[in-house]
């Protein structure tokens, strides 16, 4: 009896195991017939990775290079990441050191309100209030679709995640660390800045990591927002498309399966996958080290 | 030197005025032995029916009760007698417990400590403290001893520096960490980690010293160390020591308070608190029958 239920456990806990490992697989070997594709020599991983057009659908001659699928995620990760890192820090700061309990609790519920509306929702929101509202009439180069708009969506997005994670790297650091702090004569705002939050940094920092993996993984809101044109581009009022918006284009669309359309979401999904795996590392190597450091 | 409760016999080796304010205590620097018959120690602290609560639970009990300057006086009692809280209202640490009040005067010559709007950030660079367990903030060894001074002023470079090695040298732990200044408070041994503290503590110059049981998380070694530093400290400084360690409380302290569930039992000089103790239940504690 023991043992079948350990057998079954086993056999429960392999299904995350085995679907990881099938992902990669299929990206893997995916991946590699888009470069082997015959008729298309001039496809290989160096000029896919370095190439500064992308032209998949269009024109006689298409062309893979990724680049401009690139910086158009990374733009939108950027400014998601400077929305959501210093207000989401500073909300973790209020949150832990400020507020009442009875605040927190409040303000707690909704972050997680926040962190359970679809997607979509915020696709919507960047689309028909954020640009339209906010930015078009800042400036008139924005147009209906922007990286900005889409970008400042997803920050608002990971801003529950940045919030709770780096609370609780806040929460954390002992108590001890603050009376030692007081009993020298420090100011509330001094054990903040000084003591709490250099104290916690790293655990911030694993958070940052984390909710920017997040960002740069989203999906609807910059299929929705950010626009179809893979261009590179560092101007944030332009319409760019990233990585997975091209992979929901594709899937979406009318690609045939097993062409070279097909085949290449592939090469950007592992490629995307690859990005995204190093800064989970990342995160998860900050946050090991942070929770070293009391002892 | 203490006053007991006003019923009960004074047992005073020095005598003090009892109704004169208490002049200012000398500023800084070491002073000269005041333990001499013909010396007027002067008060430090005075409370005066000093009484404390959390929430609805009252833990300290008209308390009546002079701290001298420049001596050590050992707070002991059995545990949640009130004597830790006590300390905490020393410097006004309670305040970061919001159920936490207190009513009856505590004073710290002239400065009510209990007035809500006392300015607790000069009221905690006056009374410095050293905690029960070691809480190095997690930095250098120099930035943690800077870190009190850099609060109050901007310092030029080698002020700082001057400053630092002072208040190391005066922990007994200059020689210990010259080489490493900069290296990890963390990586010190526990009884380091509590002399860094305490460097860290009179780093701020302050008047009185509160120490809440500073050798309960150490060894033996490092406890004398700490001990024998406390002794060093006491020209300098008026030091309030709450301990457990009865061998403690007698080899460090000049006075001698005992609490018992929130009440001042019996206070005087060590000494003689120790050998010949006027109330029962303090000999009880003392030689060890209960707490």
């Amino acid at each position: 009896m023991e043992g079948s239920i350990e057998w079954l456990l086993w056999l429960l806990t392999m299904v995350s195991v085995v679907t990881t490992v099938a992902i990669i697989a299929v990206l893997v070997s995916e991946s590699v017939q888009f470069f082997t594709m015959e008729g298309h020599p001039e496809i290989s991983p160096w000029s896919f990775l370095t190439g500064t057009v992308w032209s998949p659908l269009l024109g006689a001659r298409p062309e893979f290079g990724v680049l401009p699928l690139v910086t158009g995620t990374v733009l939108v990760t950027a400014i998601a990441g400077l929305v959501a890192m210093p207000i989401g820090l500073l909300t973790a700061v209020y949150l832990s050191e400020y507020a009442s309990a009875k605040t927190r609790t409040c303000l707690k519920t909704v972050l997680e309100i926040l962190a359970g509306v679809p997607t979509v929702v915020y696709g919507f929101f960047a689309l028909t209030f954020i640009t339209p509202y906010l930015l078009q009439p800042l400036s008139e180069s924005f147009g209906t679709y922007n990286a900005m708009g889409a970008g400042i969506a997803v920050g608002i997005m990971i801003l529950p995640i940045v919030c709770s994670l780096s609370e609780d790297s806040l929460r954390a650091v002992p108590q001890s660390l603050r009376d030692g702090a007081y009993a020298l004569g420090s100011t509330k705002f001094d054990v903040t800045a000084k003591v709490v939050v250099p104290a916690g940094l790293s655990g911030v920092i694993a958070a940052f990591l984390l909710a920017l993996t997040r960002a740069i993984g989203e999906t609807m809101i910059v299929a929705l927002a950010a626009g179809g044109l893979a261009q590179l581009t560092a101007n944030p009022s332009q319409q760019v498309q990233t990585m997975t918006a091209y992979m929901v284009q594709i899937f979406l669309g009318d690609a045939p399966a097993n062409g070279i359309e097909y085949r290449s979401s592939y090469a950007v999904a592992m490629t995307l996958f690859a990005i995204t795996f190093a800064m989970t590392g990342t995160g998860a190597i900050v946050l090991k080290r942070y929770r070293e450091e009391y002892e | 030197m203490i006053r007991l409760d006003a019923s009960a016999p004074v047992t005073e080796p020095f005598p003090t005025p009892s109704t004169a304010p208490s002049p200012p205590a000398p500023a800084g620097g070491p002073s000269p032995d005041l333990r001499g018959a013909e010396a007027a120690p002067t008060r430090a602290i005075e409370m005066r029916a000093l009484c404390a609560w959390y929430g609805s639970h009252q833990v300290l009990h008209t308390v009546d009760l002079d701290i001298t300057a420049h001596r050590v006086c050992a707070l002991i009692g059995p545990s949640g007698c009130g004597k830790s809280t006590l300390l905490r209202w020393m410097n006004r640490m309670n305040d970061t417990i919001a159920s936490a009040r207190a009513s009856g005067s505590l004073n710290l010559h002239g400065l009510e400590l209990l007035d809500p709007t006392l300015d607790v950030v000069d009221l905690r660079r006056r009374v410095g403290m050293v905690f029960q367990k070691p809480n190095p903030f997690p930095k250098s060894i120099f930035e943690n001893v800077a870190f009190g001074p850099r609060l109050h002023r901007s310092y030029g470079r080698t002020d700082l520096e001057e400053l630092v090695e002072q208040s190391l040298r005066a922990s007994a732990l200059w020689d210990e960490v010259k080489d490493r200044l900069h290296h990890s408070a963390l990586g010190l041994s526990g009884g380091q980690q509590q002399r860094l503290c305490i460097a860290r503590a009179i780093a701020v110059d302050p008047e009185v010293l509160l120490m809440d049981e500073p050798c309960s998380a150490l060894d033996p070694r490092s406890t004398a160390s700490i001990e024998e530093l406390i002794r060093e400290l006491r020209e300098t400084y008026t030091i309030v020591i709450v301990t457990h360690n009865m061998q403690q409380a007698s080899r460090v302290s000049d006075t001698t308070a005992f609490f018992d569930e929130g009440r001042l039992v019996e206070t005087g000089a060590t000494d003689i608190l120790f050998t010949a103790p006027r109330e029962r239940r303090t000999e009880d504690y003392v030689s060890g029958r209960f707490g």
